[in-house]
Parts: structure tokens; sequence; C-alpha cells
């Protein structure tokens, strides 16, 4: 689906999607509802209510629904990102998935409730907190106090206060670059990149804030630390519900703490998988493109997650509010939106036979350029380097797509592989100004494919 | 007038006006009023306006 950017109104834009972004700030109230209902019935499908919708009812949705066309034009941006309503929808957030936690710390100690509904409660209450890092996403990459302090408070409930240090100071910073612990490398199973990422970010944090306190002159142990801080709030947070209800919560608080935490780990795999920004001559990694994040453009996940799939947008613009980011069809598209595709990291076999082509294909078959995993940058590189494969956007498990072509010695034709037109040496294209018999070599390297213009001389393969 | 360093206030990253930044075309010596208004951080692609200028 294209996307259209709609010129210059002489009316004020109006946003189609506005209403539609209460869906971001319902997922601590919809399981609120699950919390209730379990309360009030026991049933184990309302437990585990966090997971059914994440990895349920939102790929569902995802798939049936499809794509966003819309993009905001530029001239609407500045009244986009100055329409409270849109804050609103940010800090709704916050009070409802404080209750959803405290909720379920009471219901699983003060409930009779089996091995099966614990375990679905913790995904259901650490599914709210993971998303929540979301939340705090939006709001500490903001510049006023009040926004940061939100920031703070709503990973409270995760334990991941470290996050809002990390976040802007260091994934930002090293992106798609291997010193990122939150990038992902091609050929990195999501169970290696997962102890790698929270171990890296946390010490990544420290470092950023020892510094920084060593500089102004405070204690890296004072109340200045911003890592201290966030932490601090959970220790207060898990504490007194620890005092009110016994230390039964603990393990619960903590457990989904992990969960949600995870959860965030899981987007962050997806996010940049194999990409790399390439170093200058200076030392310096280039800045970050919109080639250097994948994206999504499936508009219900991005309802719920406050638009973060549209990430090329967001790394080249880290202070524009969610409402304002923009899809580019030309940066990287994931096949899916982020619901479905958490479930396939959890399986390396199924996410490297989905995604391994389509980092190749992205880097034109040249896998150098790309962030490879170092254990296994020999077996890539025999297996991929130079590969030819089709274009076009990676369909879900669309089986192998190398169509690795040795072509017959002299043959003279060359095939489009997007639309499969082939070009043929012995009639050339008299249309385009070849006549028959024109080489394949005097073609310019820009000549775009006469059928369908969407893939150049370089993309075509020789045929038999 | 000796050099001055600028530094982001999003994620600390510091403009060095004697070392400049060749990569991106701002020539060694480069001072912070002379760099156009619409350049963002290299890092993080926060403003100008988020940048502070560090005391010596």
């Amino acid at each position: 689906m294209t996307t259209t950017t709609i010129p210059a109104p002489s009316a004020p834009w109006v946003d189609g999607k506005r209403y539609l972004w209460l869906l971001s700030p319902m997922i601590p109230v919809l399981v609120l509802i699950a919390l209730g209902v379990y309360q009030a019935t026991g049933w184990t499908f309302f437990a585990w209510g966090g997971p059914i919708l994440l990895y349920g009812l939102i790929p569902l949705l995802d798939w049936m629904i499809g794509e966003d066309p819309i993009n905001a034009p530029e001239s609407a941006v500045a009244q986009l990102e100055n329409d409270l309503f849109y804050r609103g929808i940010v800090y709704a957030y916050i009070p409802t998935q404080f209750a959803a936690t405290i909720w379920g710390a009471y219901l699983v100690v003060t409930m009779d409730v089996s091995l099966l509904d614990y375990i679905g409660l913790i995904f259901t209450v650490g599914t709210v907190n993971g998303i929540g890092i979301n939340t705090s996403h939006e709001l500490g990459h903001k510049r006023g106090e009040a926004e940061r302090w939100l920031a703070k408070l709503t990973l409270a409930p995760v334990a991941y206060g470290h996050f809002f240090v990390e976040h802007n100071r260091g994934h930002h910073k090293n992106v798609a670059t291997p010193d990122d612990p939150a990038s992902s490398k091609m050929g990195e199973t999501f169970w290696a990149f997962l102890p790698r990422t929270m171990i890296g970010s946390l010490r990544s944090a420290w470092g950023i804030e020892k510094e920084r306190l060593a500089r102004t002159g405070d204690s890296l142990w004072s109340l200045k630390n911003e890592n201290l801080q966030s932490w601090g709030m959970t220790v207060v947070m898990f504490g007194a519900l620890t005092l009110w209800l016994g230390w039964a919560a603990l393990p619960f608080l903590l457990l989904q703490a992990f969960y949600g935490a995870s959860l965030l780990e899981a987007v962050n795999y997806l996010e940049h998988y194999g990409l790399l920004r390439q170093k200058g001559a200076d030392g310096r990694y280039e800045r970050c493109k919109p080639e250097h994040s994948w994206n999504s453009n499936h508009i219900i996940t991005n309802l719920f997650l406050y638009q973060l799939q549209r990430h090329s947008d967001h790394h080249a613009n880290p202070a524009r509010r969610f409402q304002a980011l923009r899809h580019f069809d030309e940066s990287p598209q994931l096949p899916s939106g982020y619901a479905a595709l958490i479930l396939i990291t959890y399986f390396p076999w199924l996410w490297f036979r989905q995604m391994d082509p389509a980092v190749v294909r992205h880097y034109k078959g040249d896998l150098t350029r790309a962030n490879l995993y170092p254990p296994k940058r020999e077996e890539l590189l025999q297996r991929w380097q130079g590969a030819k494969l089709d274009d076009g956007k990676p369909a879900l498990f669309p089986g192998e797509h190398a169509t690795h072509v040795a072509a017959k010695a002299g043959s003279g034709r060359y095939q489009c592989t997007d639309c499969g037109y082939i070009y043929d040496e012995k009639q050339g294209c008299p249309r385009e100004g070849y006549p028959a018999g024109t080489p394949w070599a005097k073609l310019p390297q820009t000549w775009p494919c006469p059928d369908c213009a969407v893939r150049e001389k370089p993309d075509f393969i020789p045929v038999g | 007038m000796a050099y001055k360093k600028w530094r982001c206030l999003i994620c600390d990253f510091v403009y060095d006006e004697a070392a400049g930044l060749p990569g991106e075309g701002i020539a060694a010596g480069t001072r912070w009023e002379d760099i156009p208004d619409t350049w963002t951080c290299p890092d993080c692609g926060a403003a100008k306006s988020d940048f502070q200028m560090v005391e010596a």
C-alpha cells in the first residue's frame, strides 16, 4: 500500500487517527478489565489476557487490517506537536499501569491461584509494564522536566530505571553499530541477544552516569544519579507492596518485571537486526539514517504502541512526538507488525528463515556491510555473500528465496528481479533506444527496468 | 578568542570548535554561531538549541 502525503492544505490538516490513539493507553485498561473478570470468575483465560492480546488478538487484527496510508504533512507537524490531546494520550497510560500492577499483586496473594493462573498473571501484568517502557520512551525523549520525571516513574513497575539513561545517551548514540548492546546482529539468536542487551545496557547506563557525575562533581551514590532515582522508585513501590501484601508479592513483582523487560528487548531485537552504520574516514560512524532501522506500517500495532514502529523517522528525529512520525517507503520494512514478530523472535530458526533473506536483500548481497554476529560471520558469508534475491516485500514464511542462477555462457539474457521482464541482447529494447544486438554491458548502470521501473540494471540477474 | 566546546543536553555529544566535524563538512575551527541553525546533533538528532556551552 503506498503512503500518500497530503499536500499543504488551506484548512488545518485533520488527523484521521486522532481518536484511534486512545488504543495506546487502552492496554492497561484492557488488563484491568481482564483482572476484574478473573477476580469475579477465576477463569484462567482472563489470567492469560495479556499474552492473548499481545500474541493473539493484535497480530490477527494487524493481518486483517494491514497498513497505514496516512502520513502527516510537514506543514501539520507543529500543530500536531502542540496539541495537548496527544500528551494526555501518553500520560493516561500511567495511572492504569500502576493500578494493574497493584491489583495483580493483590490477586496473586489473596486469591487461591493455581500455578497456571499465577504464570498467566505474571505475563499479563508484565505485558502492561513492558509496554509501559514504550510510554517511558515517548516521555524520556522530551526536554521538559515534568515529562522526564514521568518517564522515570513509568519505569518503576518494570524495574528498568536505567533505560532512561541508556536509551538517549547510549542506544541513540551507538545504534546499528557493534558497540550498541541493544542492536542485534545478523545470526544472533534472541536468546543470545537477551543477556547481552540486559547486562550491556545496565553497564552502559551506569558508566554514563558515572562520567556525568564526575563532571558535575556530584557523588556517584547521590540522588542526582538518574539510575538510582528510577531504581529507587522501584524499590519504594515493590517495598510498599511487599509490606502491605507480604513476601509472596515480591517474586511475582520481580518475575512480571523481568518478562516486561524481555518484551522491550524483543522489540529492540527486531528493530535494528543486522543493520549497520558505516564508519567514515574520520573513524566516526555515519549519522543514523532511515536505512538503519526496521519499520512496520501495520496500523493496529502502531496504534497500540504510540507509533513506535515508524522507527526510522524516530531515529532521524528523536524528539518528534509520536503523532507526527512518518512512514518512508524506502526504509527497510518488516513483514508484519511487532506483535506477531515478537513471537517469531523466540524461535531462532523461524526468525532467521524470515529475516536473514531480508537483510541480504537490503544489502544487495554484500553482507560485509551488515552487522554480523562474529561467531557466525564465516558461515553467514559462505551462505549469503553475493546472493541475488527476489525483490519486493518479504512475505511471512516465504521459504527459500535465494535464486543462485548460473548464467549460460553467452546467453545474453537478463531478468528484472521484481517484475520478470527479460532484456535479450538479440532483441535489444528499441523503445528505450537500444536497437537489437545492443550488448548488456553498453546499458548504463542507472537504467531502470522498462516495464516496472522499480529495479535498475545492477538488480537484473542473468538467465539462461 | 579561545575555541569553545558545546555539549548536547540530550546525549552528551560534545562539539569542539577547534576540531570541527570534517565528516559532516564542518571545518576545524568553525565557531558554533557559524554552524547552520538546521544542524542537528549527529548522535541523537537534538537541535542546536539543546546544546550548552561547556564552561572551561
